[in-house]
């Protein structure tokens, strides 16, 4: 901790980030600080360009413009072995989990420590137990993947997650297909993890509830550009229609060009 | 109207022209990615070591149990069949001349120049080839690759060179296996059939093979492991679509390999028979 103490620092940021996907742009001009220790969680629809700024965050996709910086390094520019240290600081928790299915739940919480250490056999099993009963699966380490339920499995991703005790955790979708207890049970292991590991988080979500109940911050994505980031409050009081149409589950509100919804119905380029 | 005709038939030539040249174009590109795969693959065997990314043994000691050992007794039976195939009707040709007997020559050279590596290649296609672009196909829709970089594995080294050097174990190994059944079968249907000692048959197939025969068995199915672990890793990486896309991945990964198998045959056996 050499950093001045005045004002949290920033860890991630993301400047002037453009990312396309077959060359139909998803993010475009994303601008984005995130700050030591606190949940960030990015919010929008489907469609909004939420995973696509995550797989930016984590070095997965390649955007057309624009730099991300992770704890102080350009992770665009980085080379391949320098990346693989700054991995150590980070760690990411799919959708689905991901757990590797020819792995057991305890072999794929270790395998982080295996690629990136070079503890005994003992060392890497009682560690990976220790984060295993931080997400309450203590005793589950010998089944498989496939024998556990959806949010045993998150649970499991989780662990592994953080078995390297890095400094950003990065969540995709806590509670997509869970059921609201399970979902809530998560948004509460999420809160304890800060507490305890004082880790930075980023939620990518698009569960309201969640996001209001975990955020410091929320950052609103749609389509492709950042409408607003601010704390929960701040959200909640905006007067911007498309997140007034989010909060409230509202249809969107598009303006309908006559000329243009023409165009796309015959075919015929203007 | 006879201008308007002609104006669609000039489209439609375009647009088929166009078809083949997209169609070349992805031919190549895929191509070119079948061949960075294997030189990453080779990449990481030769460097991983040093640079935190070792391939790992017991990686490649499975995929050598599940690729060869596995195929043992599959690839033992159908050479025996083959073998006993080849006497038939090596036999029955060879009786038109009155020359049964030679038959041993016959089978001798082309069970270890051709057909040997020609059935393990197929076999190992469509078992192991078909296994790994199931496999990494799967891991793909998953998300399993990108959970293994962001954990900082290389997911080429971790799964396609393990596979690039059991098949490179496995292949040749079994095609040995299988020229040695292929003969054995050989041997039992023509000891049967023409009353030849077994030990006078052997004899003379030790007297006819030199080991340039059964090298070039060996190089062809060096060349056949090769083809059959990028072929299946290419696959398996660029599946997209879900379930249904990794179904296609594996019959494409099947095909491919088989029809690659066989065209390389082909040209090798042209250029080592010159």
């Amino acid at each position: 901790m050499t950093e001045p103490q005045n004002g949290p620092e920033t860890v991630i940021r993301v400047e002037r980030l453009s990312a396309d996907y077959g060359g139909r742009p998803i993010l475009r001009d994303v601008s984005l600080a995130i700050r030591r220790g606190e949940i960030l969680v990015i919010m929008g629809g489907s469609g909004s360009g939420k995973s696509t700024l995550l797989r930016c965050l984590l070095g997965l996709n390649r955007p057309t413009a624009g730099t991300v910086t992770v704890l102080g390094r350009d992770i665009y520019r980085l080379k391949e072995r320098e990346f693989h240290g700054l991995r150590r600081e980070m760690g990411v928790s799919f959708q689905g989990g991901a757990l590797f299915g020819s792995m057991t739940v305890g072999e794929n919480v270790q395998l982080p420590l295996r690629e990136h250490t070079s503890l005994d056999e003992q060392t890497m099993r009682i560690m990976s137990r220790m984060k295993l009963e931080v997400v309450n699966l203590a005793g589950f380490e010998d089944l498989m993947p496939a024998e556990l339920s959806g949010g045993m499995i998150k649970r499991a991703a989780l662990a592994r997650a953080i078995v390297m005790d890095p400094k950003l955790l990065f969540f995709d979708e806590p509670s997509a297909g869970l059921d609201p207890v399970v979902a809530a049970e998560l948004d509460e292991l999420i809160l304890r993890l800060r507490a305890a590991m004082g880790m930075t988080i980023v939620v990518v979500t698009h569960e309201l509830e969640s996001a209001f109940k975990i955020a410091d911050r929320i950052t609103v994505l749609d389509q492709g550009v950042i409408l607003m980031t601010g704390t929960v409050a701040e959200v909640r009081g905006s007067d911007n229609q498309r997140i007034r149409d989010l909060l409230g589950r509202r249809p969107r509100h598009d303006e309908v060009d006559p000329e243009e919804y023409l165009r796309r119905l015959t075919g015929v380029a203007s | 109207m006879a201008q308007l005709w002609r104006g669609q038939g000039v489209a439609s030539w375009r647009v088929l022209l166009e078809q083949v040249g997209r169609q070349a174009v992805a031919g190549v590109e895929e191509l070119g990615y079948a061949a960075s795969l294997f030189g990453e693959s080779l990449y990481w065997l030769a460097v991983g070591q040093g640079r935190k990314q070792a391939v790992r043994l017991p990686a490649i000691c499975r995929e050598t149990v599940l690729i060869g050992i596995q195929a043992i007794p599959i690839i033992s039976g159908l050479s025996l069949v083959v073998g006993i195939m080849l006497a038939i009707q090596g036999i029955e040709t060879l009786r038109t001349f009155g020359a049964e007997s030679k038959v041993v020559i016959g089978i001798a050279l082309s069970v270890t120049r051709e057909f040997s590596p020609l059935i393990v290649g197929i076999l190992v296609a469509g078992r192991s080839g078909s296994a790994i672009t199931a496999r990494i196909g799967t891991m793909q829709e998953n998300q399993e690759i990108d959970a293994l970089r962001v954990i900082g594995i290389n997911p080429v080294r971790y799964l396609a060179s393990p596979v690039l050097v059991a098949m490179l174990l496995a292949v040749p190994s079994l095609t040995v296996l299988s020229d040695f059944m292929a003969l054995m079968g050989g041997a039992l249907f023509t000891s049967l059939k023409l009353g030849m000692n077994l030990q006078t048959y052997l004899f003379q197939t030790c007297e006819v093979l030199d080991v340039g025969d059964v090298t070039q068995g060996l190089v062809k199915s060096l060349v056949f492991a090769v083809i059959i672990s990028m072929v299946g890793v290419s696959n398996g990486f660029q599946v997209r679509g879900g379930a249904e896309g990794v179904g296609r991945a594996t019959t494409r990964s099947v095909v491919l390999s088989i029809s690659c198998i066989i065209l390389a045959d082909m040209v090798f056996t042209f250029f080592m028979n010159r």
